[in-house]
């Protein structure tokens, strides 16, 4: 029986480190969009004064127009990997870039759906999706996207109302459409599902693995889901922690649409959760007296 | 609704009309100790608030809102009637407290109505120095607070200088502020401005300062360059704070005119003050006070009418 799973999971993954995984890169038309960390380094002080390792020599390259999930135990990096990425941190070794060009600050080209909607509180839904085009200065310009996106993200009848007046996955669908509108060439997602019940959480997995097809731009998503990273990836990025590292690259061959309850699903799911060492690896009697 | 909870009474609405139709009649009826007081304009003034109560509760029963407004207001309305009641007696009817610095409120209603031109000449002062003051004081305040908000090096320089200046009243500068500019009009500007400048100032840099920083990254993230992140977001952000400043720079603001215009004015209520106590005429003492209070409160209003639309997305956010 564990052999035949394990056949089976070996069929399904193949376990890549991140060279390998550059290399085999995969058959895509889309042209931008290639993140390329190396060798970056990031240690912190924190509260108490003692340093903390939020990221040692991480190495990784993700090709145009995947989805990549970060996965880990808290501590591991992910957030600060992610951060680094869209420039809102930097690494005190090595560097990323984004099509060979080094990242230095944030840009629009690096969205950013964060964990609290963080929507502007203080505007509309409306103007929340529009704050992108003003912050570019292209508003007037490109004013008509907006209801599009509107939308898209499935908003109609809300755009007079204040983020708090609407629910939380609501707000996250407003934050996916704010990021968007600015045509992201790589949409970094911060545990963006994390706050939400079960129930909009896998409604909007879907819808951002709609927005994904649609929009073909890459996409790194951290999560604390094993369910959630094995339903949308393409590569899922386990990471441990003290200090924060990759761990192991898992490719996900799963064919798409994806079925949450397919034994194939179930079984790669058991070996990523066996990878974080939340499974405690049981043995199963060989006969039964 | 929810505003006004008293609402199940069915006498009080009628014991309202019925404490102001006794003021009234009181005024008419008792005979005056104080027999130089002209009477008229107060009877009048009561005449027209019995009319307006009673109205009030007949409408009342053809307007819900309306009804429970008036049930509401009712017990507070019929404590003002018996208080205008017990003034008049223990003055005008009995000459029971001691004059001139006690009239009573037909002496008071009759010296407003005598002297109305200087003072709604004396308002329209007041009203001017408080309107230029307070927006150019906001407008100071609210630039100089952003950028100590927002800039260290400003902050660094200005911070220090601001703090000491800033404790000190700014009226404690009227002697000076009257030296150092040509007219006393613009002496008197300037104290208004230093009292509004420095509740508004500080409460707009440290509102900044409380801004929580992902609201910064996510403009950043979305390609906000610097100008953004001060108009489109610091700003907006610190906007309940700045309003909070903006209360107690409004009644700052209230004890600066009036007293700046009792030491070196020549028009204003506060002008109007001393030269009425010159005179020892208290009861212009008190129109004038009156009429601040009145005026006073409608610039409250109008400060409140603006927050609620300039913070409307905070409706329904806190309680």
């Amino acid at each position: 029986m564990t052999n035949e799973i394990n056949a089976k999971i070996n069929e399904i993954i193949a376990k890549n480190d991140s060279k390998t995984a550059a290399e085999s890169g995969r058959e895509t038309n889309v042209k931008t969009g290639e993140v390329r960390v190396v060798n970056v380094s990031r240690t912190y002080i924190d509260a108490h004064g003692s340093s903390v390792e939020a990221l040692r020599d991480v190495s990784l390259t993700i090709q145009p127009g995947e989805l990549v999930s970060l996965i880990g135990p808290s501590g591991c990096g992910k957030t600060t990997l992610m951060r680094l990425i869209a420039g809102l941190d930097h690494p005190q070794e090595g560097a990323s870039f984004l099509d060979g060009e080094e990242i230095k600050t944030t840009h629009y080209e690096r969205g950013f759906v964060f964990q609290q909607s963080n929507l502007f509180p203080w505007e509309t839904v409306y103007n929340n999706i529009a704050a992108g085009l003003k912050a570019r200065k292209v508003y007037k310009q490109k004013k008509q996207e907006i209801d599009e996106y509107i939308t898209l993200t499935g908003l109609e009848g809300f755009e007079k109302s204040y983020p708090h007046q609407i629910s939380g996955g609501m707000a996250q669908r407003a934050s996916l459409a704010r990021a968007l509108i600015n045509d992201p060439k790589v949409l970094l997602l911060d545990e963006p599902l994390g706050a939400l019940d079960a129930f909009t959480r896998m409604d909007l997995q879907d819808k951002i693995l709609e927005l994904w097809r649609h929009r073909k731009t890459t996409m790194i998503l951290v999560t604390h889901d094993v369910d959630e990273a094995v339903y949308l990836s393409d590569r899922i990025i386990i990471m441990t922690p003290r200090p924060g590292k990759i761990e192991s690259i898992v490719d996900v061959r799963l064919p798409r649409p994806r079925v949450r309850t397919d034994p194939e699903f179930l079984a790669l799911r058991t070996d990523i959760l066996e990878r974080l060492h939340l499974v405690s690896s049981r043995e199963i009697p060989e006969f039964f007296i | 609704m929810d505003k006004y909870w008293k609402k199940s009474s069915r006498i009080w609405p009628v014991l309202t009309v019925a404490g102001f139709l006794a003021a009234l009649i009181s005024s008419v009826a008792i005979p005056a100790a104080q027999v130089k007081v002209n009477q008229t304009p107060y009877r009048i003034l009561l005449a027209v608030l019995t009319t307006v109560f009673l109205f009030r509760y007949i409408f009342g029963f053809f307007n819900v809102k309306l009804k429970s407004k008036v049930n509401h207001q009712a017990q507070l309305y019929l404590a003002v009637s018996l208080l205008i009641i017990s003034w008049d007696l223990l003055t005008t009817k009995t000459n029971t407290l001691l004059l001139p610095f006690f009239p009573g409120p037909a002496q008071i209603l009759q010296v407003i109505v005598e002297d109305y031109k200087t003072l709604i000449i004396s308002t329209f002062y007041s009203m001017r120095l408080l309107v230029i003051g307070f927006v150019l004081g906001t407008i100071i305040g609210l630039s100089s607070g952003v950028l100590m908000g927002w800039y260290r090096q400003w902050s660094y320089w200005l911070f220090p200088a601001f703090k000491i200046l800033g404790v000190i009243p700014a009226t404690a500068w009227i002697p000076i502020a009257m030296i150092c500019f040509p007219t006393s009009f613009m002496a008197e500007i300037f104290l208004i401005i230093l009292s509004v400048w420095f509740p508004v100032a500080y409460m707009t840099s440290s509102g900044i300062a409380n801004i929580p920083k992902s609201y910064f990254e996510a403009a950043r993230t979305l390609g906000g360059g610097q100008m953004f992140l001060i108009f489109k977001v610091a700003i907006p952000a610190a906007m309940p704070s700045v309003f909070t400043g903006i209360y107690t720079a409004t009644g700052i603001s209230f004890a600066t005119l009036v007293v700046s215009e009792m030491i070196g004015a020549k028009a204003g209520l506060g002008w109007y003050i001393n030269w009425a106590k010159g005179w020892s005429n208290y009861a212009k003492v008190y129109a004038s006070i009156v009429i601040m209070a009145i005026v006073f409160s409608i610039v409250m209003a109008v400060i409140f009418r603006i927050r609620d639309r300039v913070l409307i997305w905070q409706k329904g956010l806190l309680q």
